[in-house]
């Protein structure tokens, strides 16, 4: 039993899970977005408004920024740990890598409340 | 035909090299083992492990032309195409990521030591029967392509998850043990055996890469093993 602070739920089965679910959720997401892109050639601006600020939207915009959220720790933590550490870097690997996930973390909450921000504030 | 050795000597060399040899094959399909047999007559200071020359028990594996493999079930032919007929040398490596001990002897402790954390044995607190614990063909066939793994670490050497947490990374061939007493009918210890697994690390760190599936000599399938203990952790979790 290996223990890690740092990984999101803690829990290799959630983390894996986490993964899995919120990939499945980009790629409707990213699928469903194109397809509407295709089917109405000649958007305008206010139609695109009118669909972004529309509740259902907004709540299915609100769970793709958690899943990018998610998604991105999960796998960049796994980067983190494969690549920063001792093997790799000897002693200051530990060092580097919190300093590494400390600065993922702060740029992902950023891109969260932004990305929040978007969705809500402009209607 | 051409061989290249890869040569390390703590005690006397500052850095490993690779040591070129000149070997007469004599045109023959000989294995890769056979052929450090030929270099060994004539350097008697080349190290590597062998045992029982037939794939057995699992002492030889080795880095063969960038594939890790057991060098006495390695026929030259299947190195890669031109090695047999000379036109490209055979090269030989260490099993990749773990501590040289002298040429292409590795130590094997990180290996065994992920290998013990699994329990590698049958645990049942129920009084022993007179003879023995009786399975039904049907359970006996679970453990087929799990129990005949000769734990060469040609498959956990060939992994990068295992390169870069050896000690948090259980490897292919520990989890493929591991799966072997989960999907035994008479172990009991089902339960603490998946406790101790759901760990980011222990069996999570695969990505399913599946080079573990490519090299194993045995033609045995980790990766399916870990997959279906993944399965039995979310069955219990959800
Ligand atoms: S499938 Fe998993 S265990 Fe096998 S080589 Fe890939 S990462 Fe390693
Ligand atoms: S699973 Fe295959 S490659 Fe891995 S240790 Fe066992 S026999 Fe060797
Ligand atoms: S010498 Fe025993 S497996 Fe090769």
């Amino acid at each position: 039993m290996v223990t890690s602070v740092t990984s999101l739920g803690r829990n290799g089965l959630s983390d894996w899970l986490v993964q899995r679910v919120s990939a499945y959720l980009l790629a409707v997401y990213a699928i469903g977005l194109m397809a509407y892109l295709l089917c109405n050639p000649g958007l305008e601006y206010a139609a695109w408004y009118a669909l972004m600020t529309s509740v259902p939207m907004q709540i299915i915009n609100t769970l793709v920024v958690f899943s990018i959220a998610a998604h991105a720790w999960v796998g960049l933590w796994t980067v983190t740990t494969d690549y920063l550490n001792g093997p790799q870097l000897g002693r200051s690997a530990t060092g580097v890598r919190l300093g590494v996930q400390a600065l993922l973390v702060l740029l992902i909450l950023v891109y969260v409340l932004w990305g929040l921000v978007m969705i809500w504030g402009g209607a | 035909m051409k061989v290249s050795i890869y040569r390390y000597n703590p005690e006397t060399d500052r850095e490993p090299y690779m040591q070129d040899y000149e070997v007469d094959i004599a045109g023959k399909d000989l294995m890769v083992l056979d052929v450090l047999a030929l270099i060994k007559d004539r350097d008697s200071s080349l190290t590597y492990r062998r045992s029982c020359r037939e794939g057995v028990c699992g002492s030889d594996g080795m880095n063969i032309n960038g594939k890790n493999g057991l060098a006495c079930i390695t026929p030259l032919s299947e190195v890669a195409p031109g090695v047999l007929e000379g036109k490209k040398p055979l090269v030989v490596r260490p099993l990749p990521g773990l501590p040289v001990i002298r040429d292409l002897a590795v130590d094997m402790t990180m290996f065994y030591n992920q290998y013990e954390k699994v329990k590698p044995y049958l645990i049942n607190e129920t009084p022993a029967p007179a003879i023995e614990r009786l399975q039904t063909p049907e359970d006996r066939a679970k453990i087929d392509g799990l129990y005949e793994c000769i734990l060469c670490a040609c498959c956990s050497t060939s992994c990068p998850s295992f390169w870069w947490n050896p000690e948090k990374f259980l490897g292919p061939a520990a989890l493929l043990q591991s799966y072997r007493f989960l999907a035994d009918s008479r172990d009991q210890a089902t339960t603490e055996r998946l406790g101790h697994l759901d760990d980011p690390f222990s069996l999570f760190r695969c990505r399913g890469i599946m080079n573990c599936v490519s090299v194993c000599p045995k033609g045995l399938n980790p990766t399916r093993a870990i997959g279906h203990i993944r399965s039995m952790l979310l069955e219990r979790a959800v």
